[in-house]
């Protein structure tokens, strides 16, 4: 990454002192997301696709599908496969080549918040036992990075995966047919997950940070969780928290999952 | 009898002008007998100089520019400073004006710091900086803001009216430097934070003629907006 483009030490500064009297930058509360405007179907070859706007920050999710051979430890069960990729035109701090770090991170957490969640039914994306199982893509793009990446690639995951379709699988030849699809959609639990990250800085617990704030962020704790249980959680950046904070954070998060639930459900039918 | 060169927006290889009447300027070049641009910009002429205003690229550090860059490395007799031009920039220990221990430099400006200077050399090794003047060295408090460098002279405005008139209406101390990075000081966080918007409305808005006057405006509907809350 170049340091050049990182956020100065003295914003920094300013953005923990104004946090104190409690507020930010862009006037937001420390509740508060910044608007999310989603539009599915972005992509025609995709099986389903999401376009996940938070202010600035932009993402792009797809879903791809192809047949191939379950895993010997889940004969039975189909696959899942998350892959980032941050490109370069989305923020000069990125560069092609091989993933780094940070998008293999992103990746992993929105792999583990839909896997764990038992969100998708794997059991029902088996054709054969042990010889032939449909894998799931979840394909993340990000188009423009102006701070948490990490929760538009997750609203844009889900709602990506509720507007998939099957696509025709010829089962003589063990093609898939690409382009055409069945009306069937990808087998889904009624548990929605949905991971929220909650930073910390300073002594403020606050979400939706824009770049100049996740750049400052001590702590960054990302949490998959469904109206019902908590399925994963993943800690970020070098600080340490107490207990007594750590549930505010879970507490907040709650809080911020329903108010975005609200927001999204128009696009979860 | 020559033609007069109407304002355009060229792109480098173009050619501008055929023959002797005219001299090259700013991002153009002369190539046998024929003018043509280097820079991606609106080309103009005055007074048979014919130069390009540019319209987007990067930073092209000029002797005696004020800009501000960040500490990037400290060496055994100076600082390498990133001023967001192609090379990287350095301060030497001679330039500053007080007496610093050689193993004491980081104490004046540490990695990541912010600084202002001027740039006294251009030459083949690089740029040499100074901060042997008043209002240069270390930023210690406020914000800072990035524009894109060519956009610059808008934000300053011309003899200085456009940022002296942030400066009133924010109450705040603002330096531009030439390489897009705005150093905004002021009493109150709000106070910052109003003439940052202001400076990001001028680089939206910076191809509207009487771009003063819409500030003002601008300035006088915020401050409404304000007392109304």
């Amino acid at each position: 990454m170049d340091k050049f483009y990182t956020t100065p030490e003295i914003i920094g500064e300013r953005i923990k002192k104004y946090l104190k009297q409690g507020k930010r930058f862009d006037n937001r509360k420390t509740e508060e997301f910044r608007e999310i405007l989603v539009e599915t179907g972005v992509s025609k070859n995709a099986e389903g696709s999401a376009r996940v706007k938070i202010g600035n920050t932009e993402v792009i999710v797809g879903i791809k599908m192809s047949v191939g051979t379950p895993y010997p430890d889940s004969p039975n069960k189909g696959n899942l496969m998350t892959t980032a990729e941050l490109l370069p035109l989305s923020s000069p701090r990125f560069e092609s080549g091989p993933p780094k770090f940070e998008a293999i991170e992103l990746g992993r957490i929105i792999d583990r918040g839909v896997r764990e969640s038992k969100f998708i039914e794997f059991e029902k994306l088996c054709i054969k036992e042990g010889e032939k199982v449909w894998t799931v893509f979840i394909d993340i793009y990000s188009i423009n990075d102006d701070g948490n990446l990490l929760d538009a690639a997750g609203i844009g995951a889900i709602i990506a995966l509720k507007n998939a379709k099957i696509p025709k699988y010829d089962s003589k030849k063990d093609i898939v047919v690409y382009g055409e699809w069945t009306d069937e959609k990808i087998p889904l639990s009624k548990n929605i997950p949905l991971s929220l990250t909650v930073h910390k800085i300073g002594e403020s617990l606050l979400v939706d940070p824009t770049r100049e704030e996740e750049d400052v962020s001590e702590v960054r704790v990302t949490i998959g969780s469904s109206k019902e249980f908590i399925s994963s959680i993943q800690k970020g950046e070098s600080a340490s928290l107490e207990t007594e904070e750590f549930s505010k954070i879970l507490d907040l998060q709650e809080r911020v999952w329903k108010d975005i639930f609200k927001k999204i459900e128009k696009h979860l039918k | 009898m020559t033609e007069k060169i109407n304002r355009q927006i060229v792109i480098p290889g173009e050619i501008i002008a055929k023959g002797e009447d005219f001299l090259p300027g700013d991002g153009t070049e002369k190539r046998g007998n024929e003018i043509i641009a280097t820079r991606y910009g609106l080309s103009e002429e005055v007074n048979k100089l014919i130069k390009i205003i540019p319209l987007s690229g990067v930073y092209h550090p000029r002797r005696g520019n004020v800009v501000i860059g960040k500490v990037e490395n400290i060496t055994f007799n100076g600082w390498v400073i990133d001023i967001g031009a192609g090379e990287n920039a350095f301060l030497s220990l001679n330039e500053v004006p007080r007496y610093i221990n050689n193993d004491s430099l980081d104490e004046l400006m540490n990695i990541g710091d912010m600084v202002i200077v001027k740039i006294w050399g251009i030459n083949k090794r690089g740029i040499d900086l100074s901060i042997k003047s008043r209002g240069l060295g270390k930023i210690d408090e406020g914000i800072i803001v990035k524009v894109n460098p060519n956009k610059v002279p808008r934000v300053i405005g011309k003899e200085g009216s456009m940022v002296n008139l942030i400066k009133k209406e924010t109450n705040s101390n603002i330096t531009v430097g030439q390489n897009g990075f705005i150093w905004i000081r002021g009493d109150k966080i709000s106070d910052e934070l109003l003439a940052k918007k202001a400076v990001l409305f001028i680089v939206e808005k910076s191809f509207v003629p009487g771009l003063t006057e819409e500030i003002k405006e601008w300035f006088d509907k915020n401050r409404k907006e304000k007392q109304n809350e």
